[in-house]
Parts: C-alpha cells; structure tokens; sequence
C-alpha cells in the first residue's frame, strides 16, 4: 500500500526500468500548444470549434515538418480550448502517422488518475503506441476550484495521484488506497498497455522540490521555462541527476519547454511577436497582480532571457547553447502560447521543424561551436 | 538586537529560498536552509542549487541564527512552528496571492496587509516585509553594487527602527538600494496587484510610488 502523504518516502516498488524517448544519445523536437482563441482579419474573435480544426491542422504541419511530438496543454478559461486534450490528440493521431502525440501539462493533481489512464490509454491504441503526457501544476489554477479541489493540498494531490497513475501503467492488477480517490483491488483496467509504455514525464518550473519529486519518481523532467536566464535551470538539472542516483533511479532524459517566434529575421520575429505576446502577458497581469510588461523586458528577454524570439539561425544557436548548459536532450518549442492566427503559427510551426530542429541537431555535433555563444 | 546579521536561516527551500540563499552566500552571509522535508533532502537542494548553504531541521537552523527569512509558500506558515522564532529578526519574503496560491481565509480580509496577518499568526514583535515585490529569478541578475547607474531598489518595511535598519544594511549588501518604510503596514504598497510587484524599481521609483512617508535610505 502506497503512503503517498510522506513525502519523503520512496514509492513503495521500485519502478521498471523502460525504454526512454529520447533514447540515449538521441535528441527529440516537440511543439507545445496553448489553443488560443485568435482574431480574424477583420478583429472577429475565430469560433474555438475552428481554434481546435486548426490545432489539428497544426499537428499535421509538425509532423510533415520532421517533428517528434506535439503537446496540447490544459486550460479552463475564456479564450483557450484545450479543455479536453486528449479528444484533440485522437483527432491528430488519425491525420499523422509518427508524431508523438502528449500534454504539456496534463494537470494531474484534479484529475483522476484512472480517467487519465483510460483515456491515455486508448489514444495509445488508437494511434498505434504514439501516447505521451507530461504531468504537473501548470501555471493556472481554475481547475482545482472547478474540480473541487483545495491548491492548499497541491502537493499531497501530486503525489498521491502520480503514484496511481505510474502503478496503472505500470503493474496492473494494482490494489492501493489513498486519501483522494476510492481505493483499488485487484484493479484491472482496459485497453491494457504494456508496462511503462506510455512516457510520462514531470514537468516543473523551477522548484527544487518538483525536481526532487520527478526524481523520487524515476520520471524524465521537463523544464517549464518562462522568464528569466536558462542557465539558471542548469543547477536543477545537475540536481535532478544527483537526486535521481540517490533514490537508486534509472537515468531518464531531461526536456526544455521554452516560448518562442520564429521569422526570416530578427526584427520581424521580435515586430510580430512583441504585439501578441505582450497582449497575453498583459492580459494576464492585472489578473495576477504582476507590474505591466513592459518593451524592455521582452527585449532582455529575446536578448539573453528565455524568449526565443529571431531568425532560424539565431533560434538554433540560442536553443543549442541552452540544451548543452541544461543537458537536456527534448526541446520544446511552444509556438502558439498566445493569439496568433492560425497562419503565423503554423509557418513557425514549420520553420521550427523544418530549419530549427535541423540545425540543433548539427550544433550539438559541435560543441565547442555551440559553447562559444 | 543590535549585533550586525551574520548567521541567516531560511525556512523555505524553493524557488524563492534558494534565490535569496544565493545572494546571502555571495554576500558573505553563512546561511542555513530549512525546507519541509529531511535535511538530508534540502542539503542535496542546497549543494546544488545554493552551494555554500548548509541545511538543518528548522528548529536547529533558527537557534543560533541572528535572522529567520520565511520564504515558503504562505499556505505552509501554519507548519512553521513560532516557538522557534520567539525573539528573532525575522524577514517576511512571502505573498498574499490567491490567483497564482489559492485563497487563504486568514489573508483575505487584511486591511493592514499580509505581514501583518503573519506577525499576529506567529506572535512574533520584530517583523520586516522585503525580497517580497521581487520575482525570484530576477534577484540575482538584478544585484548592482552601490553607486552603479542601474542599481534597482528594494523596500523594506517595518515597526522597529533597528530592525528595518539591520535589514537594509543586508539588503545593500547583497546588491540593492534599500528604501525603509517606517510601518510594517506599508508592506502593503508592496504586494501582489500593486504598482511595484515585480516592476524592478528603482529606489527613486519606491519612494515616487508609496505614498506614506519613508523615514530614511539607508
């Protein structure tokens, strides 16, 4: 029987060591989405039925680009449309062929663990073992007052629920009980997959605790980056290592989820960013009780920051360097965490996979090129 | 009260925590983290996210420490046990802020601001409000030594005169003009929703924006 309200404890066995995406050695390029509501050209808010085709739409542009996987994240708001991801991610497993199919994040902490597997599960064989999520907090909160959840309890809901979670689809039949959920006997659930198969990694943004949490777990950790140095998640990620070999772990992949635009140059990546980035962020700051953004944040932050906002050539130095300095071996790029129309999206979209990914992977054949920057 | 701050403990070993350590450490300070967990859990935090740091269960790390920063998240306060700051300096780093932390019922109806909520839940008389209206990871690339043209600001606010005083001397020596408010309440004008929440002020800024009198820069 789990104790998942100790935090300190191991999980009481020892999970199975399984293949990891990225491999060793290997490197994988994802985009994440945020399916905004956007404008059409004539300032009409465009219907979220068609927000949600379009995200389809830009999956399919992903993987045509060369792209490893595509992650919806989840929201519960005016203005975004993914509320119900893993319906999305059946709608694009029909239309692809290779693309990964994930969630960056899933919010674990109000969901049931059994539904996400049910639903995770059955995206995994509809589209022949293409399932992943990323699992975590997130930066809203609507979903624990819409749920019925106390945020107070974050932590012991993260805890309690990732354990389930990993023994669903780890070690079926599973018996456990917690404080949350009804308790399990002899649980069997369908369509089975096999042990491990689906990746689910943590994602965090910055706490230390997260990251010695994903460690405990023996999940790979994806950095939620936005704002600030990359360099500073270089110290985490060493942290994560040493964690993750103190509880006897399996060495898994480490991945960055970083903002960004991608345009023929600089000044017309950062022209036609700054406008739809600054909304959201502005939209967002009387809500959160955060000072206006201003130009000259954007501006550090395209300069040296963690907005990866230029040309192709200047996106791929900038995510190289980072990746090296962080160790992370999945990068990415989140393309439409604003109210960008469809069309600019799916070209950055597809200037990230088919210019972009494509040059990381020849900088980090090259460190001493990439290192210098 | 009047020896100068060397030994700092802090309780929190997040984002914020380990921000401030690092600062404390490059400072000079000998810092000690407490978080929630073992020890043996935020010694590893600390090795590599605030090398320099050492960590202790709470209890130990505020016994022998001349100051106690709270930097963990306001929901946890009630796991802070207020014996062990009987008579201390203590920072107030935290934020009252329900749509990134949640609601909290004691914090909602707070006419004098959450400092002053978290002195009456600990019982505590020697309590200054700062490091609160800066983001975590701007507190580092933000340290300028005195005199530079792009040093920023930082409020500190409290009852006691030597006590705002004793924390503005650290607050200039980590690398940020301190900007003393003379009342734990005006901690206010610092909080989420405000004109200085993670605006990165300068000092001329802080004292342009609050509204009550600033007794002095120290």
């Amino acid at each position: 029987m789990s104790n998942p309200s100790d935090r300190n404890q191991l999980p009481s066995r020892p999970p199975e060591p399984r293949i990891s995406d990225p491999a060793p050695g290997g490197l994988h390029f994802g985009i994440g989405t945020f399916a905004f509501q956007y404008d059409d050209a004539t300032g009409t808010p465009v219907p979220g039925a068609q927000v949600l085709r379009d995200v389809v739409d830009e999956a399919v542009a992903a993987e045509r680009a060369g792209l490893d996987s595509f992650g919806i994240a989840e929201h519960y708001r005016r203005g975004m449309m993914d509320s119900a991801g893993p319906v999305v991610l059946a709608a694009i497993a029909s239309r692809t062929e290779t693309l990964r199919l994930g969630t960056a994040v899933t919010v674990l902490s109000t969901q049931d663990p059994v539904r996400v597997f049910n639903e995770f599960a059955t995206l995994d064989a509809v589209s022949s073992g293409r399932a992943q999520m990323i699992v975590g907090r997130g930066s809203a909160i609507e979903s624990f007052p819409l749920f019925g959840y106390d945020l107070a309890q974050y932590e012991e809901l993260f805890d309690e629920k990732v354990d389930l979670l990993m023994r669903l689809l780890r070690d079926q039949p599973v018996t456990w009980s917690g404080r949350f959920r009804t308790a399990l006997t002899e649980q069997v659930l369908e369509p089975q997959v096999s042990a491990g198969a689906i990746p689910v990694w943590v994602g965090v943004g910055g706490s230390p605790q997260s990251v010695v949490r994903a460690a405990r777990f023996g999940l790979p950790l994806m950095f939620g980056i936005i704002g600030g140095s990359l360099s500073r998640f270089a110290a985490l990620s060493r942290l994560y290592r040493e964690a993750s070999a103190e509880f006897g772990q399996v060495e898994q992949p480490i991945g960055m989820h970083v903002h960004g635009y991608i345009a023929d140059t600089e000044e017309e990546a950062v022209e036609r960013f700054w406008p739809v980035w600054s909304a959201v962020m502005n939209a967002e700051a009387p809500k959160r009780g955060w000072a206006p953004y201003r130009r000259e944040r954007f501006d550090a932050e395209v300069a040296a920051g963690s907005l990866l906002v230029g040309s192709a050539e200047t996106v791929a130095q900038r995510i190289a360097a980072g990746m090296q300095l962080v160790g992370a071996s999945r990068f990415d790029f989140v393309a439409a965490a604003s109210r960008m129309p469809h069309h600019d999206k799916k070209e950055s979209i597809e200037r990230f996979g088919t210019d972009v990914a494509p040059r990381v992977r020849a900088l980090m054949m090259q460190p001493a090129e990439a290192a210098t920057r | 009260m009047t020896v100068p701050i060397n030994r700092v403990a802090i309780l929190g070993a997040g984002r914020v925590g380990t921000s401030i350590a690092r600062t404390l450490v490059d400072a000079g300070y000998e810092v000690t983290l407490a978080g929630s967990g073992r020890p043996a859990n935020v010694e590893m935090i600390a090795a590599f996210t605030a090398p320099g740091a050492s960590a202790r269960w709470a209890h130990e790390a505020t016994a022998d420490a001349d100051l106690v920063i709270l930097a963990l998240p306001l929901h946890r306060l009630s796991s802070v046990n207020p014996v062990v700051l009987a008579g201390k300096l203590v920072i107030d780093a935290m934020n009252y802020w329900p749509p990134v932390d949640g609601t909290i019922a004691a914090f909602e109806d707070a006419p004098a601001g959450s400092s002053v909520v978290v002195r009456e839940l600990l019982g505590i008389s020697h309590l200054v409000k700062t490091f609160n209206h800066t983001g975590y990871h701007d507190l580092e690339p933000d340290r300028r030594p005195a005199g530079h043209p792009e040093r920023l600001g930082m409020a500190v606010a409290g009852d006691v005169a030597q006590d705002v005083a004793l924390v503005a001397e650290l607050i200039n020596r980590i690398g940020y003009e301190p900007v003393a408010l003379d009342r734990l309440e005006h901690g206010q004008q610092l909080q989420p929703g405000t004109p200085l929440f993670g605006a990165r002020p300068t000092a001329d800024d802080i004292r342009r924006s609050v509204t009550s009198s600033v007794v002095h820069s120290a």
